[in-house]
């Protein structure tokens, strides 16, 4: 009997132990059961300061909000102040040649369906701190430190 | 029937013996009161957002859509009504619009939009001609709210102080040619100046 009281114990100690443990989740240490604070949206950038790119094939990351910037079938919000002839007016910077090849590096007369959906490659960023760090080197200081 | 017509003629004509001139003078100007009372709050009932969203046209296409703008909710909790953006507040513009609002009603009666897909075909000409109203009269409405002789461009994003200060200042755009589609979804906009 005695033994099987020590024993009953000792699995109760060892299971509270294992449950006060914390393992780090996504979901935090909340249990279960709770609903735990959710982290403040932190805001979008929008600082209208182009951003230095890491290589030159990069989409530059978007410095300005674009909240309700319809892009869709029947209007495409970035291309009123982006195309070739909205420029003059919205000091913005034309999209790229690159923005109006095809697949088969033809030409085209406007921007090509392919990147007809800006999102896709070009995002905002939000003034708040990376969740986790980031040692990317760019080319020129890899060369730089090869010599 | 003719001479029976002549005879209420006759009653109309003939001079109040009842009545004196003061009262009838000093009647005339309670009744009109009232009526002008009455046709007002007609037309104040009529200016409100729930009236507008009565119609299922109105309240499953342009309200829905309205919702998750800025100017249905925001940080300061201010927000535009239906009426605000769309019927001027002067009194002259607020009758020609109400003569207007009843190509609504006939719309309502015919059934112009009252399904989505109809809605959809039509959204084009319905946008044209709040655009057209917007940039005749120099985006009234927006200004009633927005008063650009008290923007602070400084506190303004560098993007929206350069337009403003170029194109505003100068007059020589208004709102609604560079803010469409801020309230409810575009049309296609193909071959709308500044468009593609
Ligand atoms: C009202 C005009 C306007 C609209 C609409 C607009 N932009 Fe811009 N954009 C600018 C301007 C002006 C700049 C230059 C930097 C600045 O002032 O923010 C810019 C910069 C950029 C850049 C950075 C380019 C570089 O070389 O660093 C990207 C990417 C960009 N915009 C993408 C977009 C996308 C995607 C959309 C649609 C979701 C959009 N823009 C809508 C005006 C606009
Ligand atoms: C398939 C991905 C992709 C899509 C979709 C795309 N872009 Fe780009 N964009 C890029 C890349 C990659 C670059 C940088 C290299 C280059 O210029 O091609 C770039 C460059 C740019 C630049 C900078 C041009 C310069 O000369 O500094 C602007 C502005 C831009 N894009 C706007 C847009 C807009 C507006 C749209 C939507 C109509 C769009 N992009 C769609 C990938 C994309
Ligand atoms: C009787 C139902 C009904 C009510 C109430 C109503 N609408 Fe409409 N509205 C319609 C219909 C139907 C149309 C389409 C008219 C057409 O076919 O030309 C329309 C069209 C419009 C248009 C498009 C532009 C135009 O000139 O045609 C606007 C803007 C509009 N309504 C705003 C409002 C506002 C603001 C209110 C409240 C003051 C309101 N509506 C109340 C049914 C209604
Ligand atoms: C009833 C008053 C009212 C009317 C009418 C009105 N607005 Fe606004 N507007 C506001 C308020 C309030 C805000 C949000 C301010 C905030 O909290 O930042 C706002 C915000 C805006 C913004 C900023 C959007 C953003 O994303 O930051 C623009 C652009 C704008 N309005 C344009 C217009 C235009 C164009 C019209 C006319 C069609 C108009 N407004 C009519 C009250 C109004
Ligand atoms: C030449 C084009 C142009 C005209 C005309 C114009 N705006 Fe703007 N406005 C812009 C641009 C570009 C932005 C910044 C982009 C955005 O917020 O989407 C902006 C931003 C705004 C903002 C948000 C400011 C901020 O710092 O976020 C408000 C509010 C606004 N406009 C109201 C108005 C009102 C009211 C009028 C008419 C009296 C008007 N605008 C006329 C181009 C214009
Ligand atoms: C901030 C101003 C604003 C508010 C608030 C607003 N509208 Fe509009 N509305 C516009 C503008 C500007 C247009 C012209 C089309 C465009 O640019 O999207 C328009 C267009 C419309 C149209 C024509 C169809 C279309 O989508 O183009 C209808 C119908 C309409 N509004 C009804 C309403 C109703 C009903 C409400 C209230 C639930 C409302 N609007 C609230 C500014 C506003």
């Amino acid at each position: 009997m005695k033994t099987y009281a020590f024993i009953i114990a000792l699995t109760t100690a060892a299971a509270a132990a294992w449950a006060a443990e914390p393992i780090a989740t996504l979901r935090g240490p909340t249990p279960l059961v709770e609903q735990g604070a959710a982290p403040t949206m932190p805001k979008v950038s929008n600082e209208d300061l182009r951003r230095l790119r890491n290589y030159p094939e990069q989409p530059p990351t978007i410095p300005h909000h674009i909240r309700g910037y319809q892009i869709d079938l029947n209007a495409n919000k970035c291309l009123s102040c982006h195309s070739r002839r909205a420029t003059v007016d919205s000091k913005a910077p034309m999209v790229s040649i690159t923005h109006f090849m095809n697949r088969d590096g033809q030409f085209l007369a406007s921007v090509s369906p392919r990147r007809y959906f800006c999102t896709q490659c070009h995002v905002t960023q939000q003034v708040t701190r990376p969740l986790v760090g980031n040692d990317f080197i760019d080319i020129d200081s890899v060369l730089s430190d090869q010599n | 029937m003719w001479s029976l017509a002549k005879e209420y003629w006759g009653v109309i004509r003939r001079p109040s013996v009842h009545f004196s001139l003061g009262f009838l003078t000093f009647g005339g100007f309670i009744a009109g009161i009232i009526f002008w009372g009455g046709f007002n709050t007609a037309l104040e009932i009529t200016n409100t957002e729930a009236f507008c969203v009565s119609c299922h046209e109105m309240y499953d296409n342009v309200y829905q859509e309205l919702k998750p703008t800025i100017h249905y909710t925001n940080r300061s909790g201010v927000r535009a009504t239906c009426p605000a953006c769309h019927v001027p507040h002067e009194w002259t513009n607020k009758i020609a619009r109400k003569m207007q609002a009843s190509k609504e009603v006939w719309g309502k009666i015919f059934g112009t939009i009252n399904t989505r897909e109809k809605f959809l075909a039509m959204r084009r000409e319905l946008a044209e001609r709040e655009w057209a109203r917007l940039k005749a009269n120099n985006s009234l409405e927006c200004r009633n709210c927005h008063d650009f002789g008290y923007m602070d461009f400084t506190r303004q994003s560098p993007r929206a102080a350069s337009a403003h200060e170029e194109f505003l200042v100068s007059g020589e755009k208004t709102c609604i040619d560079c803010h469409k589609g801020i309230a409810h979804e575009l049309p296609d906009m193909t071959g709308v100046p500044g468009w593609q």
